[in-house]
């Protein structure tokens, strides 16, 4: 006697999407050892530059941590970047994004899916950077408040992959380009969003024009949560910068949804959604 | 387009295949490099990156100590990281080159193919890459004098050590990147962090940013095994007339730098011959040549 299978609609459709695209950046997070090797050496070199920059320099002992946790950090700008911004146009040159658009789940399903395994991804390279280096280079951590680094640091994920989300549907729109925009976005981000140094060193206005990429203040509050007993490195108090990244999370999240649905009302009507071109 | 039809059609490109060879892969890579938006963007896309990673140096020496700019120290900072924008593209290019090749473009097989001589197409690859960079470090280290007081002046600059320093560099950091790029033929899935990893260490071992007897002991050999170590310090000789004086490299005079240089060019050169070959042969056997896994 054979049963029927239950067609998934709605929620339940979403939910098995989500976690169908984000399964293989859980399952190849652990099954690819050669991938932890990469992932972690890249920006340990970096990272590790940076510190002894800082050392050159006569710094206190906490910079060398600002220069950790940015490394670390970048992990995540990364994974944005390349793996949520260019994905779509990859899958599109793959023959991938074919198939998801003729399945019946929407895309914007794939897309969370994308950032949740994304996120998984990234988190395992920046924890390694962060264990690794501060073993190495003898950094000390003065967390003022456990919790609220938590909360902190998902609703940073929350605005910053939802950023990921429209980098997806911009770069895809845009082609050749895409690879060029995303090498674009990385060391001009890196300055303007303060990864290696305090972002109020660069004055208000820079930090406030920067603070449209979540990791900017996300990082901010993060270094004065982790670093408590240093004083005056923050650019706006965290209860602040947590209220400021819920609303940019809101609006990120929103704007994603938008531009994914444009994109494909303007990929199907000029006949480019799934063309492929180098 | 004209001007290198006339160099190819010259007598002496016409006879040498590797040379012929060289010239196509410089000029494919220079199309790809750079024809890809308006003049505007390009310009735009090649001052930023380097800008960026520039001034993040100063700002994080600025947060340390209020006036660093225009001191020995921060010129041998900035120059630093302004000329390893250069070494590293030069020594990382090659093996992105393969991945592109291979996986993105899919003519790894139409190349190996084609009556060229893979090694010189590899290396007018490479050079490619150099040029561009060129370009923004022709911007960066100017833009370091008018904004940074970065202490260069025009009538200071040792000319003849800084084309013969860059010549010699060149040749043995080129040969370096074969040998990378060859060795990325081997890699199929992590192949595209070869490049990457191996750029992020080199910028460590070479002290481009600090100086090298900041690195442990156990490290500081790896540094010295490497062609941009001397060239970066031979640049900055010829940069500025009196350099930060550090130990180690820094208490060899100049003639010793350019005699090591030399060496290591010639050894690179031979080493990356050697290494091509038996790469590719190893790769034709394990049919990895012209595999795309869309990683």
């Amino acid at each position: 006697m054979s049963t029927r299978a239950r067609k998934a609609t709605g929620i339940t459709l979403f939910w098995r999407i989500l976690w169908a695209r984000a399964y293989p950046r859980i399952v190849g997070a652990w099954r690819e050892k050669d991938w932890l090797f990469f992932e972690t050496v890249v920006p340990l070199g970096t990272t590790a530059g940076f510190v002894f920059v800082y050392r050159a320099a006569g710094a206190p002992p906490e910079f060398a941590g600002f220069a950790v946790l940015g490394g670390a950090m970048t992990a995540f700008w990364l994974n944005v970047l390349w793996a949520m911004g260019s994905q779509l146009y990859w899958d599109k040159d793959g023959g991938n994004l074919e198939l998801y658009v003729l399945s019946p789940g929407p895309l914007m399903a794939i897309l969370v899916g994308m950032a949740v395994g994304g996120i998984f991804m990234a988190s395992v390279r920046a924890v390694t950077v962060i264990v690794v280096a501060s073993l190495l280079f003898n950094i000390s951590y003065q967390v003022s408040s456990l919790p609220l680094l938590i909360l902190v640091f998902l609703v940073t994920m929350a605005a910053l992959y939802g950023l990921g989300m429209i980098f997806a549907s911009v770069f895809l729109a845009s082609g050749r380009e895409a690879w060029h925009l995303a090498n674009l976005l990385q060391e001009p981000i890196y300055l303007v969003s303060g990864f290696y140094f305090p972002v109020s060193a660069l004055g208000f206005w820079v930090a406030t024009f920067a603070s449209v990429i979540p990791l900017t203040l996300g990082m901010d509050a993060i270094r004065q949560i982790i670093f408590s007993t240093q004083s005056n490195i923050g650019f706006l108090p965290v209860e602040t910068e947590l209220i400021l990244l819920c609303f940019l999370a809101v609006i990120l999240l929103a704007l994603a949804w938008y531009s994914l649905r444009k994109l494909e009302e303007i990929g199907r009507r000029d006949g480019r959604l799934i063309e492929r071109r180098r | 387009m004209a001007m290198m039809s006339r160099i190819f059609a010259s007598p002496a490109v016409r006879r040498s295949p590797a040379l012929r060879s060289l010239l196509s892969g410089l000029w494919l890579g220079w199309q790809i490099e750079t024809n890809w938006a308006n003049p505007i963007v390009f310009i735009t896309y090649f001052i930023a990156r380097p800008v960026a990673s520039l001034t993040i140096l100063v700002v994080m020496y600025s947060v340390i100590a209020q006036d660093i700019l225009g001191t020995p120290f921060f010129a041998y900072v900035y120059l630093g990281g302004a000329l390893y924008l250069l070494a590293g593209q030069i020594v990382v290019g090659v093996s992105w080159v393969v991945i592109e090749d291979r996986e993105h473009y899919r003519v790894a097989k139409q190349i190996y193919t084609a009556p060229v001589n893979s090694y010189a197409y590899l290396l007018g690859r490479g050079i490619a890459r150099f040029a561009v960079s060129v370009l923004s470090v022709s911007i960066t280290i100017p833009l370091g004098v008018l904004v940074f007081r970065l202490p260069v002046t025009w009538s200071a600059i040792d000319f003849p050590l800084l084309i013969v320093s860059t010549l010699l560099g060149l040749i043995a950091m080129a040969a370096l990147g074969v040998i990378i790029g060859s060795y990325t033929y081997q890699i199929t899935r992590q192949a595209f962090s070869v490049g990457d990893t191996l750029n992020g260490v080199f910028y460590l071992l070479t002290g481009a940013v600090f100086p090298i007897e900041l690195l442990p002991e156990v490290l500081r050999p790896l540094g010295y095994l490497l062609p941009s170590t001397y060239w970066l310090e031979l640049a900055r000789r010829a940069l500025i007339p009196q350099p930060v004086a550090f130990q180690a490299i820094s208490s060899l005079n100049t003639e010793t730098l350019l005699a090591i240089l030399a060496g290591m060019a010639v050894v690179f050169a031979v080493l990356s011959v050697v290494v091509f070959i038996w790469s590719m042969r190893l790769a034709k056997e394990r049919g990895v040549l012209d595999v795309e896994t869309n990683y």
